[in-house]
């Protein structure tokens, strides 16, 4: 196909000069500068109106309403507010701020995100408009049982299927993200080896390969944390953990698929090894989207599992969260999981699991790890997701996303460096290095090069096991033209690295800004706008 | 299916250039045994737009939305009115299908928006730098104990008998695999200022202790100076935590950065979030600048381009897990990115003028509801003060007349019992909240409610 079908080239508004002229505004087109909040609101202006307080409060209250001492008869206990300097905005000069400031993002309804392990697909909008239901959007965590028996049935249902997807024995939905799920799944991993009274066991064994999450999730619950070394062919080196087992070893964190795209064929077999010596396996599910409607971890001897409702079930990544980590756990697990938790009774009717009567339903529990149930708002997206695709959809969506990973890897093997790419097929992401670039060029300049192509790039120097790595995960949603493109853009941008063009150098030339002094933002931090006398003007 | 663009043409061609015959061959690396032929069994097939959306509704029929019932609760979670602008300016695509900015050239939108809800939660709470959010108050709150270890190199925390009991049970459960000692009370009914157990806090603090944590109003509503308490802390080198679980309030009352606090954590929900059954929410976390680079969680800060030109980026990230691994301030990544947005849109609408009236109103209303609430046989308010929640006793279990009342679609607050373990009067304790959106049919429809269940 024409990569470009109009013919139209980056080059063409350099090459006639009309691109260096400056414009009055410093915007170019649609491509609009904003000031910041604390430079065009004030502290007078505002985009709600309320009605006035109910006279039932009393008399004697002031003019205006710039000091919380002007409410007559507060019960404030002399404790008022004094200047808080938060400028506000009318209605439509709000909307205006964040829709021109939503033009300077990239996102998934744009184009391919080929963010490795973090599976940027397509957001269902059927999810945003079920989420909005007021049954679900305006209801209170501590409202009765008796008024929420829809909420508890929709995490009961959306409990039923991670269990049924994944072969594993419950669920633990309280986790609010992916490394909360970690936490939860190492919490019920420590409870278990404290019930059977071996507190000794205080080692946790994590690949070189792993996300960062794993080893500060470990640390954060109070373990010490050993690498294992990886294989040549990237995958865990199954002699060297067996080495390593003992009486010390309180399990293994192992993601699989793992980071370098490649599924972990001796998982099974690192399972027995883990429970022969008295320790348990945590699977980080990160990269669930490969195998879900597939393969399940329970079949595996995982002991535990998080499932990023964000990643694989697609509810939004918002600009970096919410997510959302139910975890999955085996019969030896599921008795320490947290509370609360909803139970079906009989006769149909949900009740919900508190401390109240956790002694007598669910003795074994390491406790609460957040205030309430959850991510509901994730749990109503990704119920919805799931109930749309079925278990026919869902073993497409792995199918179509190994399918676009290993496209993108054979089509580009020939111009990148694949480390792994004799290791047979890749999962639903593929892996590229930076070897044979030109000296002096790197993976951050083809990530750069790319933006300009109109795209983003993909993760970049992760995992750390390979030098200058590129980890591409394309997802199920993308068409293969989509992906022909983006294809084509990454070759271009290769063969100009491997060329040694300058030019990308200095990429991105036509993003909203160019490359960003990082370093200076870390030496001298400037964290928040501090507020300036003059700014009520 | 159609969320899958893939053709059976395209999937032929893709699987001709790849050089296999099937789709199956990709997984060859699954061993066979854990290799599924067909569906997941037992689980249902694909389903159409218009049948989940029936599907989904059906369950939300069964819920009681606050907005169809005369409305009290609070404890953590308040109902406010959320403009409309701010949903539809969450739901821009830019925003909503946007990653963690790790791309800050194409990311500006996310960035500058985080850079200015640091500063908007800074202000807010009287501190110096607020970061990017945390998953909740209840974790930030943990996290707050976690950062004050590190930088006193102590592991006591004595925790107010007014915090949140889910907080404190969220905390209860960390410290047991942590090591950190928590010091903790049940509160108590006391008349004219309940939960409220300064005089402990006061004299437990010792130069073992890392941090002293309050949460202002507490959990019954009351609210305290804690300029005294912070003296006091500092004077053993220990840290001032003060939880805020209703931000609206600090539009009224006076903000603990400028009671002294060393770290203020919240929950951001009431500001644009809504109630959606207790989650996403939104964590708040803010301290002084002297400490930031002990903070937990993502950081945006100023810098510039290669043309000069202002930009923002994460910064400070050698604090952070995917750079110091397993010497790292927190395992957090994907913290609440999009209840920030919210959070922000809402809060630059209301402004400080508007934060003020909305505050002003959420006040009045309380203080008139209190007063009706009182006059009522068996009914007595416990609270001198509050802000827009109060702690009833009423002559009866309260427990069992939340839900009495809830069979009347009267939503009457949060029950004692349902939180804590009964003793010390507790059992007959109800926590009303009262907001904007409460009109004085509701609270009336409340107080024959009241009547009419303690007669």
């Amino acid at each position: 196909m024409t990569i470009n079908q109009s013919g139209w080239r980056p080059e063409a508004p350099l090459a006639n000069g009309a691109g260096d002229q400056p414009t009055f505004t410093g915007n170019r087109a649609l491509m609009l500068e904003e000031p910041l909040l604390f430079e065009i609101g004030s502290t007078d202006r505002t985009g709600v109106d309320f009605e006035t307080p109910s006279p039932l409060v009393g008399e004697g209250r002031g003019e205006g309403t710039r000091g919380a001492a002007e409410l007559p008869k507060n019960r404030l206990g002399g404790l008022e507010r004094g200047a808080i300097n938060l400028p506000g905005l009318s209605e439509p000069e709000t909307v205006r701020h964040y829709t021109r400031l939503s033009r300077q993002n990239y996102a998934i309804d744009l184009g391919v995100f080929p963010l490795g392990s973090c599976t940027m697909k397509h957001n269902p909008r059927l999810n945003e408009r079920v989420a909005r239901m007021p049954g679900f959007a305006d209801v209170h965590p501590l409202q009765p049982i008796s008024t929420i028996q829809g909420a508890l049935g929709v995490i009961h249902q959306l409990a039923i299927w991670l269990i049924k997807l994944t072969g594993m024995y419950g669920v633990a939905m309280a986790p609010k993200a992916g490394a909360h799920g970690e936490l939860c799944g190492i919490l019920c991993i420590r409870a278990a080896l404290d019930a059977r009274g071996e507190t000794n066991r205080r080692v946790l064994l994590v690949p070189e390969s792993a996300h960062g999450t794993n080893p500060a999730t470990a640390a954060f619950a109070g373990y010490s944390v050993e690498n294992i070394p990886a294989t040549a062919e990237g995958r865990v080196d199954l002699a060297a953990l067996k080495s390593r087992l003992g009486p010390d070893i309180a399990g293994v964190m192992i993601t699989n698929p793992n980071t370098c795209g490649l599924f972990e064929r001796d998982m099974k077999a690192i399972s027995d090894a883990v429970h022969a010596a008295g320790g348990y396996v945590y699977c980080d599910g990160a990269n669930f989207n490969a195998i879900v409607g597939r393969v399940r971890p329970g079949d595996l001897g995982i002991d535990a599992m998080h499932i990023n409702l964000h990643k694989t079930f697609s509810t939004p990544h918002g600009g970096g969260g919410p997510g959302s980590g139910p975890v999955v756990l085996s019969e030896a697990l599921a008795p320490y999981g947290p509370l609360p938790f909803v139970a079906k009774m009989p006769d149909g009717h949900y009740k919900l699991v508190e401390e109240s009567s956790a002694a007598q339903d669910h003795p074994g529990t390491f406790g609460r790890m957040t205030a309430f149930h959850g991510q509901m708002g994730m749990f109503t997206r990704a119920l919805t997701y799931i109930l749309s695709h079925g278990a026919d959809g869902l073993r497409q969506v792995s199918g179509d996303a190994v399918l676009n990973a290993n496209y993108i890897l054979r089509q580009l093997e020939d111009v990148l460096d694949a480390p792994f790419a004799a290791s047979g097929p890749c999962m639903h992401e593929a892996l590229f290095s930076d070897d044979g670039l030109a000296p002096g060029f790197n993976t951050l300049d083809i990530a750069k090069g790319l933006i300009d192509e109109g795209f983003h790039p993909m993760t970049v120097y992760f995992p750390l096991v390979v030098h200058g790595a590129m980890l591409v995960e394309p997802t199920e949603t993308e068409s293969k033209a989509g992906l022909d493109q983006f294809i084509g853009a990454l070759r271009s941008v290769a063969e100009r690295a491997k060329a040694g063009d300058e030019s990308l150098k200095s990429a991105p030339h036509f993003a909203p800004r160019r490359r960003l002094d990082e370093t200076a933002a870390a030496r001298t931090p400037i964290l928040a706008q501090r507020y300036l006398a003059d700014e009520d003007d | 299916m159609r969320y899958l663009p893939l053709s059976d043409d395209d999937r032929r061609a893709m699987l001709d250039a790849i050089g296999v015959a099937s789709v199956d061959d990709l997984f060859v690396d699954v061993p066979a045994a854990a290799r599924l032929s067909g569906p997941v069994p037992d689980l249902p097939m694909h389903m159409s737009e218009m049948a989940v959306e029936r599907h989904m509704g059906a369950l939300a029929r069964r819920n009681v939305a606050a907005g169809d019932a005369a409305f009290f609760i609070g404890a953590g979670a308040y109902r406010h009115h959320v403009p409309s602008s701010v949903d539809h300016l969450i739901q821009r695509g830019e925003f909503l299908t946007a990653y963690t900015p790790y791309q800050p050239e194409i990311a500006q939108g996310t960035l500058q928006v985080l850079f200015e809800f640091q500063t908007q939660v800074a202000r807010l709470f009287g501190c110096d730098v607020a970061n990017a959010s945390m998953y909740d108050g209840s974790t930030a709150c943990w996290e707050a104990i976690g950062m004050a270890r590190r930088i006193t190199r102590r592991t006591k925390a004595i925790l107010s008998a007014g915090l949140h009991p889910h907080y404190v049970s969220v905390c209860q459960t960390m410290a047991k695999f942590t090591g950190d000692t928590l010091d903790t009370a049940l509160p108590t009914l006391e008349k004219g200022k309940p939960g409220d157990d300064m005089a402990r806090l006061l004299s437990s603090i010792d130069d073992q202790t890392s941090c002293v944590v309050v949460q202002n109003p507490n959990i019954m509503g009351h609210i305290a100076d804690l300029s005294e308490l912070a003296e006091a802390c500092h004077a053993k080198g220990a840290l001032l935590i003060v939880v805020v679980t209703e931000p609206v309030s600090l539009g009224a009352v006076k903000s603990p950065g400028e009671m002294g606090a060393d770290i203020v954590v919240g929950e951001g929900q009431s500001i644009g979030v809504g109630l959606q059954f207790g989650g996403p929410y939104l964590g708040l976390f803010a301290t002084r600048d002297k400490y930031v680079r002990q903070m937990p969680g993502r950081l945006c800060g100023q810098t510039v381009d290669a043309d000069g030109k202002r930009g923002f980026v994460l910064t400070l990230s050698t604090r952070e897990q995917h750079i110091r691994r397993e010497k790292a301030t927190s395992n957090i990544c994907t913290n609440s990115g999009l209840c920030a947005l919210a959070f922000s849109i809402h809060m630059t609408l209301l402004g400080e003028k508007g934060l003020r009236e909305l505050a002003a109103l959420n006040h009045a209303k309380a203080v008139a509801a209190a007063e009706l609430l009182s006059k009522i046989p068996g009914v007595e308010l416990m609270n001198d003060t509050f802000f827009n929640e109060f702690t009833l006793k009423l002559s009866r279990r309260s427990r069992s007349l939340v839900r009495d009342l809830a069979d009347k679609n009267v939503l009457a607050g949060v029950a004692l019992g349902r939180l804590y373990k009964d003793g010390d009067g507790r059992e007959n304790g109800l926590i009303v909240a009262v907001t904007e959106t409460t009109t004085e049919e509701h609270v009336e429809t409340l107080a024959s409610a009241l009547r009419e269940a303690l007669a």
